[in-house]
């Protein structure tokens, strides 16, 4: 399930094969009227609500104890969870795109599995493994070691679900670049590790980080398989989304978009950021691709 | 940015920053697992314990708090989760505990005042301010049009004590003829449009949301909405027959024991039953036990006729009935053969 | 397993090796875990759990509504991706930057604003309540929830097909007197099918299994607006393990079958791709 780079082309279309200027009016205003229905409102629903009673209670509700805590966990479980996968993205990807062998459809299918699994089952198999009445919980818990309803549960949970995003962004971008340079390299006597700073990083380091920003986003945001390995323990379980749900639930509507909104904007920097790079590189990118094709 | 503001940030940021390193200090932590419409409670109750537990030991006590609906919590200790003590919304809760993990002891019920319940409350209907639609007693609420919001008896103990009070309603009104009673608890959830799975979500479903002309609460839920939620907008109606509803509070033994927590685990419940717990109690609108708080707050708690579980068999022949795959519940709901 | 591609590149065993531990350390053996204790359920059991008439209700919800959401994410889709390829107009980049909003909105977050939006009292429920249309609390409103989530997939699939058609054919077709859209339906359309089922297909797997934004804006009735996701939770809350792996592995073997589906859409597209 990976999703292709997007960048626009500046060319348009001539004439003869472009449509009436009224159709073409129709379709953009139907176009940006589902993307603001759809997209659009939800965002400023968030902000909208976040910023309801003034400024001083959207950075009181933010100031609170339990959420800056739970803003606190949010930020070190993702920058545990990212970091694994980022180093198995770019393993794996070395793996898969350099190397033809059998059974490599089927490993990167296996790799894709997270993607389409319900958040909530990978909680569930957590649960399942390392809770009281899973087959690890009576050893864990005579050795008291805490991995569900603890940190390390929420970290794995949140491994298991952004466990593709930067595979599945490396892969078809690694094959696309073919192993020319690398075969070079090797000709020229650089060993593995040289081969992979000098002429692989270079090339991928869009890539990388494209899926940095993507893992991370969704890392941050998860809330499904969060859910059920955290024991919901505000200030010391509760992550962002968690929280949000707890305020809710406190009819403390405008505190909850408050955090809400924190979340919406590592969203919309995320896209920026992504946009940003895009427009600012996309002749090196694309640069780096069709070099390596011709 | 006018300083205010800027100090706000600087404060945020540095709050952020510390959260990271420095957990809040405390001599002795607790952590209670409770269910989802104690938060306001148990906020004043662990305040007003700490400071007695400081006063009596010196030593300085942090009690972390759990909320969710009662099944999920119950589960979540089942699985795991260290709680010191449990304050569940249902008996049948913590008998799930005991008897899946042996956590608690099995007569755990016995080793607190009134079967370790230490406040009651009933079930009330929440209507909109001026009873539009005249919602009074059980049978209006199977009118046809009439939209009933509560949660889900399966997973949520709000939920339940209303699925009960009803069926138990039912029950006095046809003489106990269970295929009537059946009857009217079908009736009534086909006027359910929309079954949350905790308590907490169905009063946001119904005040937020707008959605439904009566919802089945919790007596402390419906007046805490009505506090806090706006006083011209929503009423309480007590209906002519309710059920007693008796959240538990339990110690979790094996928990305790390993953490070397168990005298101010013990001395926490105990405090519920004490002047001040009670006070406290009351003012959270839940109904004391105690007859000197409650003669105090008599004004608050409308006298109900009410009827306890045990009256209907207990909770775990109430569950094997109606709760379980296939029991009554799902049938009347549609997704079992009667 | 032999590499065959390009053996002179090292590092092949080491990568290859720690691919396979990683996979099996957070997918394979923690999913493994899930098919044991099905397993050790017997079949009688497990089909009991798996297939019972509120499970049943719940798959329908689940797949019927994900099918449904899908698509209209392929028509709403590719109109966004149109647009946005073949059109220039004040904002383009903005909207092309927000349509990859849902990847990076948490999923929690969406749903409390889909629900503050579509409930009778929200900004859009306030204008169907008249017209006796309620979205929130409904199957209307999983399905909203679902397109949410599942837009960016079609779109981000179509839009560098629709970027790479060669204009040519289009001028050909024109010049030989076909309309603008018969030149749609038998020139363009055709090129972006494979884009389009595979865009539906990522959509539709997504919306499947999705938790965080749908539950607030499912009314969660049993039979009726409970989705198979919600059930697992359900179970677990109920104490009951067994109920909710079964429901968890049938989740699980459709996920599996849909990427396989994907996959293969995949392959097809790049040999047709190849093939042109």
């Amino acid at each position: 399930m990976a999703l292709a780079i997007s960048s626009s082309t500046t060319s348009l279309p001539r004439r003869s094969v472009t449509e009436p200027a009224w159709v073409r009016l129709l379709l953009i205003v139907s176009a940006l009227g589902v993307l603001a229905l759809f997209l659009l409102l939800p965002l400023v629903t968030v902000f909208g609500e976040a910023f309801s009673k003034g400024l001083d209670a959207y950075f009181g509700a933010l100031g609170d104890d339990d959420a800056v805590a739970a803003i606190g966990l949010t930020l070190t479980v993702a920058a545990i969870a990212v970091p694994l996968n980022v180093i198995f993205g770019v393993v794996g990807a070395w793996c898969l795109a350099k190397f033809d062998f059998r059974g490599k459809s089927l490993l990167i299918t296996l790799i894709d599995i997270p993607f389409s699994v319900s958040p909530v089952i990978s909680g569930l198999v957590y649960v399942l493994l390392f809770g009281l009445q899973g087959w690890f919980g009576p050893w864990l818990k005579l050795h008291d070691i805490k991995l569900i309803f603890a940190v390390p549960g929420i970290v794995l949970a949140t491994v298991f679900v952004t466990f593709p995003f930067v595979a599945r962004e490396l892969i078809p971008l690694m094959e696309a670049q073919g192993t020319e340079e690398e075969e070079a390299a090797v000709v020229l006597g650089a060993g593995g590790w040289r081969i992979f700073w000098h002429v692989t990083l270079p090339n991928i380091k869009w890539g990388v980080f494209y899926g940095v920003l993507l893992c991370n986003a969704r890392a941050m945001g998860e809330f499904g398989a969060v859910s059920v390995v955290s024991g919901h323990i505000r200030g010391l379980t509760n992550t962002m989304p968690l929280h949000v749900e707890i305020l809710y639930n406190e009819y403390n509507y405008m505190a909850a978009f408050a955090v809400a909104s924190l979340l919406a904007m590592l969203a919309l920097v995320t896209l920026a950021v992504k946009s940003l790079l895009e427009w600012r590189f996309s002749r090196e990118i694309a640069a780096g691709t069709r070099h390596q094709k011709t | 940015m006018n300083s205010k503001r800027t100090l706000h940030l600087l404060a945020f940021l540095a709050l952020a920053g510390t959260a990271l390193t420095a957990p809040a200090k405390a001599d002795t932590t607790l952590l209670n697992v409770s269910y989802d419409p104690t938060r306001e409670l148990y906020q004043e109750v662990n305040q007003a314990f700490a400071k007695e537990w400081k006063a009596k030991t010196g030593e300085t006590l942090k009690i972390n708090q759990s909320h969710g609906g009662s099944g999920a919590q119950a589960r979540s200790v089942i699985d795991g989760l260290e709680a010191d003590v449990v304050t569940l919304g249902l008996s049948y809760d913590i008998d799930a505990i005991a008897e899946k993990t042996g956590l608690i002891g099995a007569d755990w019920a016995n080793r607190l005042p009134y079967e370790a319940t230490p406040y009651t409350s009933t079930v009330v209907f929440l209507v909109r301010k001026g009873n539009p639609k005249h919602l009074k007693d059980w049978p209006d609420l199977v009118q046809p049009g009439i939209e009933v919001i509560t949660s889900n008896p399966k997973t949520s103990a709000g939920g339940r004590w209303s699925y009960v009070a009803a069926w138990g309603y039912a029950l006095h009104h046809y003489d106990n003829d269970e295929a009537k009673a059946k009857a009217y608890l079908t009736g009534l959830f086909k006027n359910v449009p929309v079954l949350d799975s905790g308590a907490r979500g169905s009063t946001t479903t119904f005040v937020q949301r707008g959605i439904g002309d009566v919802l089945l609460a919790w007596e402390n839920e419906g007046i805490l909405a009505v506090e806090q939620l706006g006083k011209n907008q929503f009423e309480v109606v007590i209906p002519s027959i309710s059920v007693l509803a008796e959240p538990p509070i339990a110690v979790v033994d094996k928990v305790v024991d390993k953490r070397g927590t168990r005298a101010v685990s013990e001395a926490y419940l105990k405090f519920l039953y004490s002047p001040q717990g009670q006070e406290i109690a009351a003012h959270n609108h839940y109904r004391p036990r105690d007859p000197e708080t409650a003669k105090r707050h008599a004004k608050e708690f409308p006298e109900v006729k009410l009827f306890t579980v045990q009256s209907l068999g207990g909770w775990h022949a109430l569950h094997k009935a109606h709760f379980q795959d296939g029991g009554i519940f799902d049938q009347i709901s549609g997704v079992a053969k009667n | 397993m032999l590499a065959t591609k390009s053996s002179v590149i090292p590092g092949f065993g080491p990568t290859l090796g720690y691919t396979l531990f990683y996979l099996g350390l957070i997918v394979l053996i923690p999913l493994a875990a899930l098919f044991f204790r099905a397993a050790g359920m017997g079949w009688e059991q497990f089909v009991q759990a798996a297939f019972a008439p509120r499970v049943l209700a719940a798959y329908r919800l689940s797949f019927g509504g994900a099918f449904i959401a899908a698509a209209i994410n392929v028509v709403a889709g590719l109109l966004v991706a149109w647009v946005l390829v073949r059109y220039e107009f004040p904002g383009r980049k903005l909207f092309d930057a927000m349509v990859d909003l849902p990847f990076a909105l948490p999923t929690a977050v969406a749903g409390i604003a889909l629900t503050a939006i579509y409930a009778p009292n929200g900004v859009i429920g306030q204008l169907l309540r008249p017209l006796g249309i309620k979205v929130a609390f409904t199957p209307i409103g999983v399905v909203i929830a679902m397109v949410f989530i599942g837009m960016p997939f079609v779109v981000r699939t179509v839009q560098p097909v629709l970027q790479d058609l060669e204009l040519e054919h289009e001028e050909v077709a024109a010049s030989l007197g076909a309309n603008r859209l018969q030149v749609f339906c038998l020139v363009i359309l055709p090129n972006l099918l494979p884009a389009l089922v595979t865009g539906f297909a990522l959509a539709f797997a997504r919306a499947l299994g999705e938790y965080g934004s749908v539950i607030f804006i499912a009314g969660n009735m049993p039979g009726i607006s409970e989705i198979a996701p919600l059930l697992i939770v359900t179970k677990l809350e109920q104490y009951d393990y067994a109920g909710a792996t079964a429901i968890a592995v049938v989740m699980l073997v459709a996920a599996f079958l849909m990427l396989l589906v994907i996959n293969t859409l995949q392959k097809w597209r790049q040999s047709r791709f190849t093939a042109n």
